[in-house]
């Protein structure tokens, strides 16, 4: 079947198979390996994407039910001139991340996060992140990073 | 059926192995190995156990075809419980003869462990079960092996922690020449010790892949991963103290029964090993006794997670010596002070034989009480029992210590491994002034690259950018033993910070040449030679790194090129230390446990970079408090898995932990010339006895001291139900 949808800026229009995920059609037919696999009963957030905006879990919907969405991933995040985003930045400059490969998912949970809860404070970013989970880290600096970039891009930091 | 390329059988691939699958560690002569190949071919020991494989062009034309193979299985009886593994009432292997895989003891002197216990003003026994844990790192494994198009080569890539163990196991295994393999692990998705293994789907894949003439590559689902990737822990443990009227422990004995699951994976039975040395902890203990008996039975292979045998003799000796507090009715914190090794004892030889290096036990313990606030919390916990509240309050303590730096060579042969604990470094400062560190070890989420840099800018007087760090892939870094054992910066690093020393002896020869001075007379700052009374005769890395590059002006037997290669074999483990306090909040009237403070104070010697070792602190605590209080994989008496999915099994998330406190001290250990002692797994060690502890103290004043892990809500209800329902008798 046909699937139209808007990737990163940029529109794509395939034909795939009924079953197909959200998360493989990313990965595996638009190439974008960003977004992680970590589970398969939506557990653990790797996977995590924008859509219109909204994180949702992208192995939990099947790209078809994508048709004629706005999709951000981890790869469409930065500035086109490699600027990061606040939220990635945080997560560097307070070493959120170890083996990374929850942090695509995390940092755009985070994201969405953010816009939700102009105001965050630790335990609404502790219960934000629920959905998303880190084996490395023990959370401490992700809520850290998390924070900073809240308050950053208060203060104007553009996202 | 569309898009499948093959199929086969364990049966149909059994030429393909020129050996079992390997088990680098025969503790004893007469273990038991049952034979184990990546498919079994008459009987299937554990669910998890793979009996066919199919090759097809997508994973969803593969599971198709997989839901087209009907296994006719006769069942036979599981064997699920340790107890009864070990009365050998059902056998695992019937061809083996019984379910144990092997008896280890290490007992200093028996007389004197008899008179210690016969003699003493107290004893306290404990019996404590270290339930089974997947290690669930968030990315699962994967493997990909391409062949190339002629000459029988084949790169390997896999998310394993081991590239170079892998590539010689791979090459034993499927008779493949060493010199025709490379094995890449590239950025790989955490570890644990559950990548420190090689798996039947790396051997099938390189096997398929030379059968089929194509690219192999096989990805793990989440309920694969809990199935068949190692588990950690399994353990029954029995823990006997004996003190004198004062507290001092005079003695202490352990038996453990060590589940080691269907098989013997790679380490599998040296586990237990890893902890035997340890379950005295801290403290001073003249008088040692230690043994262990492992057992086959119907599940997974049990191997190393994090800690690997260190997590549960602290989990144990940490227990026991509150146990013992209780009964002297004594402040944990004192009974631990009246016991420390104290530090004029270092370096310490203890009674089960070990060299430890360096420590300053109590000075950690103040300093962890400090950070907590422990007298302010002690009379919180005071006025909320009086109070009569339902959310008491409970403080943990653990003090410990570890092994690490994996290891002595020579100590490993004397315990029976097959292989040794040397790593191996090469600095290269190339003309350009780029420095290129190439290392035996393979992170998978510590930061090698961050710290590795920063080591070598350090020490070479050079910016941390310019240098670049290459690992993982045998055909860049041929020479390794990997990381795992918390070993890479006090084995790989120090043998990194050789190199560059190699690089600077080297350097001070040609630069003193080229200026025309006796090397004495020369001095190394910031990355520049220059002549002791004359800073303006001056060389800098770089220079000299391109003079020896062009090597048209070297001295007499001096070779072009500057550079370094060592492989460092380290005398002696290391021994990290520290206190960990957890508090809890318990929930008297649902059994919930809250964990609500958490500080950690942890002594690895000296720091390379200070936020990375944090980190290490952290996601320690995590994974070793998610013990205590959450995970465990479960098992139905049949030996299906129950938890097999992250739905099932508890890997906590942000809203169950709370942030930690962290501090150190920095005792340097004299076993390396970093003064390093290692941080992986201090973390995991410290926190699981931790937080067990402050839910036991919780509860203790009611009558609850008995509870395994995972301490949950129903655990705890019925506990205090229990005690309840005595005290109304």
């Amino acid at each position: 079947m046909q699937v139209r949808m808007r990737v990163n800026g940029t529109e794509y229009v395939h034909e795939v198979e009924p079953r197909l995920l959200l998360v493989y059609y990313l990965r595996e037919v638009v190439g974008l390996t960003g977004t992680n696999v970590g589970c398969d009963t939506s557990s653990c957030g790797a996977c995590t994407v924008l859509l219109d905006g909204e994180s949702v879990k992208s192995c939990t919907m099947l790209a078809l039910q994508a048709d004629g969405a706005e999709i951000t991933t981890i790869e469409g995040l930065a500035s086109p001139d490699g600027t990061l985003h606040p939220v990635q930045e945080a997560f560097r400059q307070n070493h959120a991340l170890q083996c990374g490969y929850c942090t695509p998912g995390m940092v755009m949970a985070a994201v969405s996060l953010i816009r939700e809860h102009p105001d965050l404070d630790e335990a609404t970013v502790r219960e934000g992140l629920e959905g998303n989970l880190c084996r490395c880290t023990g959370y401490h600096n992700i809520v850290k990073a998390v924070l900073a970039a809240a308050s950053a891009m208060s203060a104007g930091v553009p996202a | 059926m569309p898009g499948v390329i093959a199929a086969f059988t364990g049966a149909d691939l059994a030429s393909e192995w020129a050996a079992p699958m390997p088990c680098a560690w025969p503790v004893t002569p007469d273990m038991k190995n049952p034979p184990h190949y990546p498919l079994a071919t008459q009987r299937a020991c554990y669910v998890g156990d793979g009996v066919a494989v199919v090759v097809a062009e997508s994973p969803e034309q593969a599971i198709d075809a997989l839901a087209g193979i009907v296994v006719d299985y006769e069942e036979e009886p599981a064997v699920t419980d340790l107890e009864d593994a070990a009365a050998d009432r059902v056998l695992v292997h019937p061809d083996i003869g019984t379910n144990r895989a092997y008896t280890w003891e290490l007992i200093s002197d028996p007389d004197a462990l008899k008179k210690a216990f016969d003699s003493a003003a107290h004893t306290v026994k404990e019996r404590y079960i270290q339930q089974r844990l997947i290690p669930a790192a968030m990315e699962p494994r994967g493997v990909c092996v391409v062949p190339h198009p002629f000459g029988g080569d084949f790169t390997v890539y896999s998310a394993t922690q081991i590239p170079h163990i892998l590539k010689v196991m791979l090459g034993i295994t499927c008779a493949v020449p060493e010199t025709s393999l490379r094995v890449v692990a590239p950025a790989v998705g955490g570890g644990f010790g559950s990548k420190l293994n090689v798996y039947a789907e790396e051997l099938l894949a390189l096997a398929l892949a030379r059968k089929l003439r194509r690219p192999v590559r096989w990805v793990e689902e989440r309920s694969e991963a809990a199935l068949a990737t190692i588990q950690g822990r399994g353990q029954i443990q029995e823990i006997e103290l004996a003190a004198d009227a004062d507290g001092k422990i005079t003695a202490v004995r352990v038996h453990l029964i060590a589940d080691m699951g269907a098989y013997l994976q790679l380490v599998t039975p040296g586990i237990p090993l890893l902890g035997a040395f340890l379950y005295h902890g801290v403290y001073d203990v003249p008088v040692y006794g230690f043994s262990c008996t492992s057992v086959f039975t119907t599940k997974t292979p049990t191997d190393a997670y994090r800690g690997a045998g260190r997590p549960e003799a602290t989990y144990a000796i940490e227990r026991a010596i509150d146990a013992l507090a209780r009964k002297l009715e004594m402040d944990p914190a004192e009974i631990r002070r009246r016991n420390f090794i104290r530090p004029e004892k270092f370096p310490y030889s203890s009674a089960a034989g070990l060299v430890f290096d360096s420590g300053q036990y109590e000075m950690a313990l103040d300093k962890s009480l400090e950070l907590v606030g422990y007298d302010q919390l002690r009379q919180e916990q005071r006025r909320r029992r009086e109070n009569g509240s339902a959310r008491l309050l409970g403080i943990g303590l653990s003090s410990y210590v570890e092994m690490c730096g994996l290891a002595p060579s020579r100590v490993l042969a004397s315990l029976n491994y097959s292989a040794g604990g040397w790593e191996a470094a090469t600095v290269r400062v190339l003309p350009t002034g780029t420095v290129q560190v190439v290392t035996g070890t393979s992170p998978h989420g510590q930061g090698h690259v961050t710290s590795w840099s920063m080591l070598v800018a350090d020490r070479l007087g050079v910016d941390p950018q310019n240098v670049e760090v290459l690992h993982s892939d045998t055909a860049v870094s041929p020479h390794g033993m990997d990381t795992y054992g918390s070993r890479s910066l006090s084995v790989g690093g120090t043998a990194v910070a050789m190199a560059c020393d190699r690089v600077l002896d080297k350097a001070r020869v040609i630069a003193a040449h080229q200026m025309e001075v006796a090397e004495e007379d020369l001095e190394v700052s910031a990355g520049t030679f220059s002549v002791r009374g004359t800073p303006e005769k001056s060389m800098t890395l770089q220079q000299v790194a391109f003079e020896a590059f062009t090597a048209h002006n070297l001295p007499d037997g001096t070779e072009p090129n500057l550079d370094g290669s060592i492989t460092f074999d380290p005398p002696n483990f290391t021994f990290p230390f520290g206190t960990h306090v957890a508090v809890v909040e318990v929930d008297t009237e649902t059994g919930k446990v809250d964990l609500v403070q958490y500080a950690a104070l942890d002594d690895c010697g000296n720091q390379i970079n200070p936020l990375i070792v944090e980190g290490q602190v952290h996601g320690g605590i995590a994974q070793g408090a998610a013990q205590a209080l959450w995970e465990e994989a479960v098992y139905d008496d049949s030996g299906n898995l129950l938890t097999a999915t992250l739905a099932d099994y508890l890997v906590p998330s942000a809203a169950e932990l709370p942030s930690f406190k962290t501090g150190a001290t920095v005792t340097p250990s004299p076993t390396n010339i970093l003064g390093v002692k290692g941080v992986g797994e201090a973390g995991t060690i410290a926190s699981t006895p931790a937080v067990m502890n402050a839910v036991v103290d919780a509860l203790s004043h009611l009558g609850v001291t008995q509870l395994d892990m995972p301490a949950s809500p129903e655990k705890v209800w019925r506990a205090l139900t229990n005690v309840g329902k005595e005290a109304g008798r």
